[in-house]
């Protein structure tokens, strides 16, 4: 084998691979990827029933309720618009009423959002980007004051 | 006045880093051997003030001292202690400190231990170990100050409870020597760089660093996947958050880094190739530690941070990463070409899997990082979950896995392919077994996870019977056989272990993602719940008192076809400060998997939620990283990668000559 051969036996090789590569990544982000909205979001752009998504904001305040077994109902809300949710499972431990929440799942026609996961996060303190940016959007929510103001002086 | 001595050193350290970062390279570039020799004993002072400053901020911790903001706002005093000294790089502050005092460490033994390296070579890397701490402690002083004083408090706000675990206290700072391990492989190829020449002789003295860095951070990772598994009660062990691919991102790179320093050390070839993945490596490591610190990115892991922070952090991604690649897109065309070699070859194969490996990489890469270029297009916020990374990163480690028992097969230069596929006819055959007693046991499917197994089983087969060919087991006489397995060099067995350990793991992952069972259901006391062939008798929730916590413990009877097993204890645990619930899952664990529990919310009738999971085989993953880890350290102590560098007589004749430029 030439010098020759040999080069282009090793680009083939490293380009076949990356191809692979590109196109299971342009085929997995068509179809796996899941798409984050806020309750404004889900009525303004009126996300059809089916289609999975995330359903972010805070849980709105009274509106934890245990149904039947391990059935919760609760809603979430950006104060402007807000999306009852349904949730069969244990939900995570920082999960408070007040308290920012990311739900995935789906709408079912009468627009409410069947979850079945509800991300926990590490600290109280801590709201996911995108609520805060929603929230802050609108504002309703001052986070970084409130995670920063605790500092006595 | 111990805290403002811990500040004083800390500024201190950051002039030393100044003055470590221009000299010597000055001196390098002056041929001033006075000016290159300022670099040992800054890099040691650096060691020194940085040690100090971390006691200070330790000693804070111990003493519960809540006139320091950070120790008020991460601590508590009925904390126990090893949380306090925990405590110390449990938030962002103190761990920037560990970061910069791992770097030091590891500026000083190349300051101790470079003796025999030349002195040009020695000059710059540490000038380049310098700049990274430079900006590291700009940061640290200037928007993460751990010293900062605050009017004396009371009591402290307490540590994150999740954070108060032991699999946790000691998860930062193996990740965090691995991260900055990898700076090593940095400086030294940005050193290489600028002396315009490389040679076997910088891939013996990097791979060794770059071996240790990657057995740091391969138990780092385990330990975080450990943690994550028993501490969130979600029975999963890997969720491809970003926080966890930031970490796993620079894993695959030093594991790429590895096999190509290896080409470079042995034939002196893939030379230009090295030097960008020490590059990329470390970048890498950059990121992670950015990603998680900047908040910019949703994950789980996420923990409350501060806006300004991610901006500091990324000018200093920009200026080391950007100016790292700028210098290699300038000189790496001057570097000498190596040896010549065949693509049937043992260094063909390394090629392969240095390929697999770095696409694998990007995939992750732009998993993790498209969400975050999309919104800053579209507007739009998405995310990348599992679903995404299996069909992308798991098709990619299909064919390394295949090949990953040929490599050692192969002879250097040019190998027989078929002779290398006729010495793995064993291993084959028992991969085969495998296959087909899996797929008899589990005919009710999923019918692609038998051949996961199968695989998995191949690479161990495939890595004993490198070993059983060298010592000629089964062709030879005992005894010759037992004289040649002690003859064999240690790096030998650390290659054939860490190969092995990536099949364990391999044979764990697929195992416990196949036939993992989950059950989600309300019990009260008294009743009882089967999952995977067990029987769980509920007997009700009885309250206990840790040190600095409430517990509300369940209890759960085990039995297994009327034999008793075990007894679980799952608990919802409240802090005292901050008031905080955690979940501590109830595990059992036995040789086919882990029966594991968690409680749940009481409901209004008594009863309470109960999540049960049964992860088959899942035990092997941690096992398989615990042996690849295990394997880089025997390989690390080999007595050739400890005298390997050249030696002093070979060095003057080396370093004579200016390099061709």
């Amino acid at each position: 084998m030439t010098r020759k051969q040999r080069r282009a036996a090793f680009i083939g090789l490293g380009l076949g691979i990356l191809s692979l590569a590109v196109f299971l990544v342009l085929f997995a982000l068509r179809d796996t990827i899941v798409f984050f909205h806020t309750p404004k979001e889900v009525v303004e752009r009126q996300i059809p029933a089916g289609k999975r998504f995330r359903l972010g904001g805070l849980v709105a305040e009274g509106s934890l309720k245990r149904g039947e077994g391990l059935t919760v109902a609760f809603a979430v809300t950006d104060t402007d618009k807000t999306i009852p949710v349904t949730y069969t499972g244990i939900l995570p431990d920082l999960f408070r009423e007040g308290q920012g929440v990311v739900a995935e799942g789906k709408l079912d026609p009468s627009g409410r959002f069947h979850a079945d996961m509800v991300l926990a996060k590490h600290d109280e303190t801590y709201m996911p980007p995108e609520v805060a940016k929603a929230l802050k959007q609108q504002g309703v929510w001052h986070g970084d004051a409130k995670a920063k103001g605790g500092v006595p002086k | 006045m111990i805290i403002e001595l811990g500040h004083f050193a800390l500024v201190l350290a950051l002039a030393v880093a100044a003055v470590q970062m221009v000299l010597p390279a000055w001196g390098a570039h002056t041929r001033d051997a006075r000016l290159m020799q300022a670099a040992e004993p800054a890099a040691l002072t650096q060691l020194a003030l940085l040690s100090l400053a971390f006691a200070a901020l330790t000693y804070a911790y111990v003493t519960s001292d809540f006139s320091v903001e950070n120790v008020w706002a991460n601590s508590h005093s009925a904390k126990p202690l090893i949380y306090k000294i925990s405590g110390v790089w449990g938030n962002h502050e103190g761990s920037m400190l560990l970061w910069v005092l791992i770097l030091a460490l590891f500026g000083a033994a190349v300051a101790l231990f470079g003796g025999n390296l030349p002195p040009s070579l020695r000059a710059n890397a540490l000038a380049v170990q310098a700049a990274i701490a430079l900006a590291f402690l700009l940061f640290i002083i200037f928007s993460s100050n751990p010293f900062v004083r605050i009017p004396l408090q009371p009591e402290g706000r307490g540590l994150n409870p999740i954070l108060q675990d032991p699999a946790l206290a000691f998860h930062p700072p193996f990740l965090y020597a691995g991260y900055v391990g990898l700076s090593m492989a940095f400086s030294f190829a940005i050193a290489a760089l600028i002396e315009g020449r490389t040679d076997a002789a910088w891939a013996r003295w990097v791979r060794p660093w770059t071996l240790a860095a990657w057995v740091c951070l391969t138990l780092g990772i385990a330990m975080g996947s450990w943690w994550a598994y028993y501490e969130l009660g979600w029975g999963g062990w890997w969720f491809w958050d970003p926080v966890e691919n930031a970490s796993f991102m620079p894993w695959l790179a030093a594991t790429a880094l590895l096999h190509s320093a290896l080409v470079m050390e042995k034939r002196e070839a893939l030379k230009v190739w090295t030097i960008l993945l020490a590059i990329l490596a470390f970048s890498l490591s950059l990121m992670g530690t950015f990603l998680v610190r900047s908040g910019i990115l949703t994950s789980v892991h996420a923990f409350a941070v501060d806006p300004a922070r991610g901006v500091f952090i990324l000018a200093i991604l920009v200026v080391l990463i950007g100016g790292a690649l700028v210098l290699y897109a300038w000189r790496a065309p001057q570097l000498q070409q190596g040896g010549l070699f065949a693509p049937i070859s043992r260094e063909g194969a390394l090629v392969l899997n240095n390929v697999l490996l770095t696409v694998a990489c990007g995939t992750v890469f732009v998993g993790t990082l498209y969400p975050l270029a999309l919104e800053s297009v579209t507007g739009d916020k998405i995310s990348v979950g599992p679903p995404y990374f299996n069909l992308t990163f798991g098709p990619l480690m299909l064919p390394l896995l295949l090949a990953m028992p040929l490599g050692p097969f192969l002879a250097w230069k040019r190998g027989d392919l078929l002779g290398a596929l006729q010495r793995l006819l064993a291993a084959a055959g028992i991969a085969l077994l495998a296959l087909t007693v899996t797929l008899a046991l589990t005919w009710r499917g999923p019918w692609l996870a038998p051949f996961g197994i199968a695989l998995g089983v191949w690479v161990v087969a495939g890595a004993l019977s490198e070993w059983v060919a060298r010592v000629k087991l089964f062709s030879a006489p005992l005894a010759d056989s037992f004289y040649r397995a002690r003859g064999l060099p240690r790096a030998a067995y650390g290659t054939m272990l860490a190969h092995a350990g990536v099949g364990v793991a391999v044979i764990g992952i697929v195992a416990t993602t196949a036939w993992q069972s989950e059950a989600v259901l309300s019990m009260k006391p008294g009743d009882s719940a089967h999952i995977a062939g067990y029987e769980l008798a509920f007997r009700g929730v009885a309250p206990g008192r840790g040190p600095n916590y409430q517990d509300q413990i369940g209890l759960l009877t085990v039995t297994r076809a009327g034999a008793p097993v075990t007894e679980l204890s799952p608990a919802k645990r409240t802090y005292d400060a901050p008031r905080q619930t955690t979940s501590e899952a109830g595990i059992h664990v036995a040789w086919r998997g882990d029966l594991y529990a968690v409680l749940g919310d009481e409901l209004a009738d008594g009863a309470f939620v109960v999540r049960l999971y049964f992860n088959p085989l899942v035990r092997l993953i941690w096992l398989g990283a615990l042996v690849m880890a295990l394997g880089g350290a025997l390989s690390l102590s080999d007595r050739r990668l400890r005298i390997g560098a050249p030696r002093r007589a070979r060095r003057r004749a080396l370093a004579a000559p200016s390099p061709a430029e």
